[in-house]
C-alpha cells in the first residue's frame, strides 16, 4: 500500500490574512528528506486543487524536521470578508494528510 | 536587582477561553506572572462597535469573570497578571479591575492601562499604503471603525516598574505579554537582539496557552493526547540566559512534548527567519527543542535581528453585510437534491433581483471544507448559501429563499437555520515608531 503524509508526518495550520499557513513537521528526523521530496508547492497546490492559492512558499527548517507552508491568496480574502464555512482554513492541513508520499 | 529566572505562565490563548486551567495554574503553580492572551484580529473592532453604545463598555467580556474569580487567589501570592483585555477601552478596564480590587478588600492594589494603540486619529489625518492588498488607508474612508497599533514591551515595562500588580493593554504584539516581565525582571536590555528573539519564541509558545500542552493537536490513534478534558495551560522558567524550560502542572491533562512544542513554535509564522514584532525581528530557525522529563521541554537558540522602525497597525472597517442559510438533506439522493436546492436559490434571487455582490453556496459533507474533490456519498449533506451584500435587509432575504425551500423547493429538506451580520472586515497598514507612544495610567484600590 502506497504511504501518504500522514505517516511520517504531523501538521498544524494557522492563518494571517489572505495567507493560510501549514506546518509539517517529521515524525521521525530521519524522515525529513521524505518531506523535501513530497511536499513541494506544486504538489501542495495539486492536492488541494479547491483553494487556488496564488502563490506557495516553502521554507525548510531542517533543525526541526519540518516545512512551513505559506499560501498566499488562499482564503478568499481572509477570514474577516471571507463567505467560506472554514474563513481561516483551519481544517486545510489535516486534508494534506492524505498526499501521497514520493519514495526516491 | 535582577532574578536568575522567573516563572511565567499563559491564562488564556483567545478571549473567550477556558478560566478553570488559569486558576489551577495561579493555585498550585508557583507562578511570578501570568498573562491573558485574548485579543483576536477583529476584535478590537467590534470592542470598538460595543463602546460607541456606552462610553464605560469596549473591553473583553469575560474580563470581569477573569478577574473576580483571579484576583483573590494572585493578590495574595504577589502574582502579578499582565493581559490585553482593555481591547478598545484599556482606562475602563483599569477601572473595572480597581473597583473588583475594593470590594475584594485588597487595598492598595495596583492596576496599570498601558495605551497609545489607538491612532484612529493618525490613520484618518494622513493616508497611509494597505500592506495586504492594493490601494490606501484613505480608500476605506468613512467605513473606518478603529485603528490601533501594535505596541511592543515599553508600556509594560514601565507600568511594571512603577509597581502594577495587574497591567490592562489594548493591542500590543502577542509575545509582548511574556516578553515585557522577561526584560523587566531579568534586566535584558532592549537592543540585545537574540536575547529579545528567544523571548519573544517564549512568548509565541505561550500566547496560545492550551495550544502548547496537546490543544489542537490530538488525532485518535495517531496523535493521542491523554485526558484532553482537563487539559492544562502551560508556563515556562525562563533564566537570564534566555534558556527556557516549558512545563506544565502534575495531574493537568494533555501532553507536553517535542511534537506539541514544534506545532506551537511554527503556528501562524511565515517566514522562521523573520517574525516581526514592535521590539525585535525573531529568527526560530536555530531554535533548539529538548524533552528534559515528563512534560518539560526545554527551549533554547532563538535569535533576533533589530526591531524595524514601523509598527504595524491593525485598521477595522465596516464591509458590507452578510446573510446565509442553511437546510439539510438525507437518505439516497441526497447530494442531488441538496445541489438542486442550490440551483433554485440562486435563480429565485437572480429573478427577484436581489443585489448580491458575492453569493457562495457548499455542500457541507461533500466541499464547504474540502479543496481536493475527493467527492463520495455521504449520508447527509447540508446546503449552505451565504452572500455578501449592501445592507441588512438585502441580507435577510439570503436566509428567506433558503427557508422557503421547506414548501417550495426539493423533497426531504429540514433543520433551516438563517442568520445575518455586519461585516468587520480587517486591513493592515505601517505608521513610523516615532508617531506612536505608550502611556501609562495607574489606578490604586
Amino acid at each position: 500500500m502506497s504511504r501518504i503524509l500522514r505517516d511520517v508526518a504531523h501538521v498544524r495550520t494557522g492563518d494571517k490574512g489572505d495567507i493560510s499557513q501549514i506546518a509539517v513537521i517529521a515524525l521521525r528526523e530521519e524522515d525529513y528528506p521524505l518531506l523535501l521530496s513530497s511536499v513541494t508547492p506544486e504538489r501542495v497546490g495539486g492536492h488541494l486543487a479547491g483553494l487556488n492559492a496564488r502563490l506557495i512558499r516553502r521554507y525548510e527548517l531542517p533543525m526541526l524536521g519540518a516545512v512551513n507552508l505559506v499560501l498566499e491568496g488562499a482564503l478568499r480574502g481572509g477570514v474577516t470578508r471571507s463567505l467560506a464555512l472554514d474563513a481561516h482554513g483551519k481544517t486545510l492541513g489535516a486534508q494534506l494528510l492524505d498526499l501521497p508520499l514520493i519514495v526516491e | 536587582m535582577t532574578r536568575p529566572s522567573i516563572r511565567i505562565g499563559a491564562g488564556a490563548g483567545f478571549s473567550g477561553d477556558r478560566i478553570e486551567p488559569a486558576l489551577d495554574l495561579i493555585e498550585h503553580g508557583q507562578l511570578d506572572y501570568l498573562a491573558f492572551e485574548c485579543l483576536a484580529e477583529r476584535t478590537i473592532g467590534l470592542a470598538q462597535a460595543a463602546r460607541a453604545l456606552d462610553p464605560q463598555a469596549g473591553f473583553d467580556p469575560l474580563l470581569e469573570t477573569r478577574m473576580r474569580r483571579a484576583l483573590p487567589l494572585a493578590a495574595p501570592r504577589g502574582l502579578r497578571i499582565i493581559t490585553n483585555m482593555g481591547a478598545a477601552n484599556t482606562l475602563a478596564a483599569a477601572r473595572k479591575v480597581t473597583q473588583i480590587a475594593r470590594e475584594l478588600g485588597l487595598s492598595g492594589y495596583c492596576t496599570a492601562a498601558v495605551t497609545g494603540d489607538d491612532v484612529l486619529d493618525l490613520v484618518l489625518a494622513g493616508d497611509y499604503p494597505l500592506i495586504d492588498r492594493e490601494g490606501t488607508s484613505r480608500d476605506l474612508g468613512e467605513s473606518i471603525v478603529s485603528a490601533n497599533a501594535y505596541l511592543g514591551v515599553a508600556g509594560i515595562v514601565q507600568a511594571l516598574e512603577q509597581g502594577a500588580d495587574t497591567v490592562i493593554t489594548g493591542r500590543v504584539c502577542d509575545p509582548a505579554l511574556f516578553l515585557a516581565p522577561l526584560i523587566h525582571e531579568l534586566g535584558w536590555a532592549m537592543d540585545d537582539w537574540d536575547l529579545l528573539g528567544q523571548g519573544t519564541v517564549v512568548g509565541h509558545l505561550l500566547e496560545c496557552a492550551g495550544q502548547v500542552c496537546g490543544g489542537y493537536f490530538a488525532d485518535p490513534g495517531v496523535k493521542d493526547v491523554p485526558d484532553l478534558a482537563r487539559l492544562g495551560f502551560p508556563y515556562a522558567d525562563v533564566a537570564r540566559d534566555g534558556r527556557a524550560v516549558l512545563g506544565k502542572l502534575e495531574g493537568s491533562g494533555g501532553r507536553l512534548d517535542s511534537m506539541t512544542v514544534k506545532e506551537q513554535l511554527l503556528y501562524e509564522i511565515l517566514d522562521p527567519a523573520a517574525y516581526w514584532q514592535a521590539d525585535v525581528c525573531a529568527d526560530f530557525r536555530q531554535v533548539r527543542i529538548v524533552q528534559e522529563a515528563p512534560d518539560r521541554v526545554s527551549i533554547a537558540g532563538g535569535k533576533g535581528q533589530p526591531a524595524p522602525d514601523t509598527l504595524k497597525v491593525s485598521i477595522a472597517y465596516h464591509d458590507g453585510h452578510m446573510g446565509e442559510g442553511q437546510i439539510s438533506y438525507a437518505g439516497p439522493g441526497a447530494v442531488a437534491r441538496g445541489r438542486l436546492a442550490i440551483e433554485i436559490v440562486r435563480e429565485r434571487l437572480r429573478l427577484i433581483g436581489a443585489r448580491v455582490e458575492d453569493l457562495r453556496c457548499d455542500l457541507i459533507g461533500m466541499d464547504a471544507v474540502d479543496q481536493r474533490g475527493m467527492g463520495g456519498d455521504p449520508a447527509e449533506v447540508r446546503v449552505r448559501i451565504a452572500g455578501r451584500v449592501k445592507d441588512e435587509a438585502s441580507a435577510r432575504v439570503i436566509g428567506a429563499e433558503v427557508e422557503a425551500l421547506y414548501t417550495n423547493g426539493p423533497m426531504g429538506g429540514g433543520g433551516v437555520t438563517r442568520s445575518t451580520r455586519r461585516v468587520l472586515a480587517v486591513a493592515s497598514c505601517l505608521l513610523p515608531r516615532a508617531m506612536v507612544q505608550p502611556r501609562v495610567t495607574m489606578e490604586v484600590a
